[in-house]
């Protein structure tokens, strides 16, 4: 979810909408570009805002923020900000191990880093289902210590961090990658030991990035729904997710009460959309100065 | 890399800290693609091949082939004209469109799944209009390829956009002052400069629009050998307890992401220069 950066745009010749220029096609490929998404995305993600308002503020509410909506959402979003935690903390030390060390098999790890993120989550799903049921390779391990984490909201926390560590660790390995030693030698040759010299130069220089990673892998976590649906078991109040409870209103045919969780769901991911854009802001500003 | 004792950590943290991330890989990422073969095989290769010869299995591999093959084109000739009017031209909102081409990232995949239910469902907007013109979307297959356009929308072009913008416009404005059309200039300038970054961006939107689950299962309906591609074929399985099928269809899925995995890390290796590595 990297925003492009862009150079500004260049003063000469601005009357229009449009600057001149001597290449061809921009009408055709603008038109086609604002056709195409009208159509695919910004036409039917405004269904569900049009339908909602057509419910009435009480009709919403009755739905959106009843009390099986609300535990939902406290899972969604609970689970979803413990997973990204998790992530956040060993996404940090795998992207600095891959930036800074050599070990055997290094490229092999580099690649499978990025396995939740071409792997489909309903393999994820049922595989970490199989891990992690009772009789399962880490379940029979953990079941004799009384933890269960299959068909548990604990559940959701192991799908939930399966799927965000490629976001914490591809959001943290360029800018580690980029910090020159230069800035360390000179913390050392000052007498800063290794522990100050993190401390006080590296994490301030890589924390914009690692919370732009968080919050992507935050807002992933959210809306997923392939892989936890599995390990969840799906319990009304206790282990139901927000976008299981979208599907479930679904099959009872009650269009209106999927929409509303859905908007819900849609306003807190345009709020995480624009909480990520502000913290890449940050994260270049640190990184150009 | 070679560091200066002043600037790495003493040996037994470089180790420890290797540790510490060899061991959440392995528990985190490698045991879930091992356990999928595990399972597979469970029951031995005759039981492996019955659930992926099954004509219901078959008939969920067509489909999802069949949805790969409508929506990740399209999305190239999306991807590629979004990033040339973006990348070759200047224009006022062109950060808006930025953004708005990569929403369907920040979308929930059951909402992006619902979001055509209201439009082509039976109760939705066209609902009426469709259901006396005899059209079925929703519970059909194209319904299926909507809800993957949706989810593969932004792939090729948030890897051609960075890419574009960085390759500039000159070798473009030098081909149309000797004369060259639009088209030549295209195929003859731009896409032998950017072959490596579109192909990366397949890749992705391809791995994506074979596995996508969420968005599909809103719509799919879940007729069996109908409506059901890969990823919902094994949910089927899976609740039905029929795990050696389940797991079976799931290394062929598994196998893709693999294979993915592969070309994504080649092409790194070999044309870091030619394209726009970035998350996702």
């Amino acid at each position: 979810m990297t925003t492009v950066a862009l150079p500004a745009a260049t003063p000469r010749a601005r009357r229009g909408l449009v600057e001149r220029s001597i290449m061809p096609g921009f009408g055709l490929t603008m038109g086609f570009t604002v056709f195409y998404l009208s159509v695919i995305v910004l036409i039917p993600l405004s269904a569900v805002f049009i339908t909602t308002a057509g419910m009435g503020f009480d009709g919403f509410v009755e739905v959106a923020l009843s009390q099986r909506a609300l535990y939902a959402y406290r899972l969604s979003f609970g689970a979803a900000a413990i997973a990204a935690s998790i992530n956040a903390v060993f996404g940090l030390v795998v992207a600095w191990v891959l930036v800074r060390y050599e070990f055997p098999g290094k490229r092999l790890v580099n690649a499978l880093v990025d396995l939740p993120f071409a792997l489909p989550t309903a393999v994820a799903g049922i595989a970490l289902t199989a891990l992690y049921a009772p009789n399962g390779w880490i379940g029979a391990w953990l079941a004799p210590h009384g933890i269960k984490v299959a068909f548990q909201p604990l559940g959701v926390v192991v799908a939930l961090t399966f799927i965000g560590l490629p976001f914490v660790v591809r959001t943290v390995e360029p800018v580690l990658a980029d910090l020159g030693p230069e800035v360390e030698e000179a913390a050392a040759s000052l007498g800063a030991g290794r522990w100050q010299t993190f401390a006080r130069v590296i994490w301030p220089a890589i924390l914009p990035a690692l919370a732009t990673g968080f919050a992507l892998a935050f807002a992933r976590a959210v809306g997923e729904y392939g892989s936890v649906i599995f390990i969840a078991g799906n319990m009304p109040y206790k282990s139901e997710i927000a976008p299981l409870l979208i599907v479930m209103q679904l099959e009872q045919y009650n269009i209106p009460g999927a929409t509303a969780i859905a908007a819900t769901m849609l306003i807190a991911s345009f709020v995480l959309l624009f909480a990520i854009n502000l913290l890449q802001g940050w994260s270049r500003r640190r990184m150009a100065a | 890399m070679s560091r200066s004792t002043s600037t790495t950590e003493p040996g037994w943290m470089r180790w420890l800290l290797i540790a510490l991330a060899l061991g959440f890989l392995l528990l985190n990422l490698a045991l879930p693609l091992a356990a999928v073969f595990f399972e597979a095989f469970r029951k031995g290769w005759d039981a492996y091949v019955a659930g992926i010869i099954e004509p219901d299995a078959i008939a969920a591999m067509k489909l999802t082939l069949l949805v790969a093959a409508i929506a990740v084109p399209v999305n190239i000739v999306f991807g590629i004209s979004a990033a040339w009017a973006i990348t070759k031209f200047e224009f006022r909102f062109k950060s808006l469109l930025i953004t708005l081409i990569d929403l369907p990232f920040s979308v929930s995949p059951v909402v992006s799944g619902l979001v055509y239910v209201l439009v082509f469902g039976l109760q939705g907007w066209l609902g009426p209009w469709l259901r006396e013109h005899d059209v079925q979307i929703i519970f059909a297959v194209p319904g299926i390829v909507l809800a993957t356009m949706f989810v593969t929308f932004p792939f090729v072009a948030r890897e051609l956009i960075p890419l574009m913008q960085e390759q500039g416009r000159e070798d473009e404005e030098a081909a149309i002052s000797l004369g060259a059309n639009g088209w030549q200039t295209f195929t003859r300038v731009t896409l032998p400069n950017i072959r490596w970054g579109l192909l990366y961006g397949v890749l992705l939107c391809n791995a994506r629009a074979m596995g996508e689950f969420g968005a599909v299962s809103v719509v799919s309906g879940h007729i069996r050998g109908l409506t059901n591609t890969m990823p919902l074929h094994i949910e089927i399985l899976y609740n039905e307890y029929n795990f050696v099928a389940a797991f079976a269809v799931a290394t062929l899925l598994a196998g893709l992401a693999l294979v993915t995995l592969a070309l994504k890390t080649l092409l790194e290796w070999r044309y870091r220069d030619q394209l726009h590595v970035g998350g996702h």
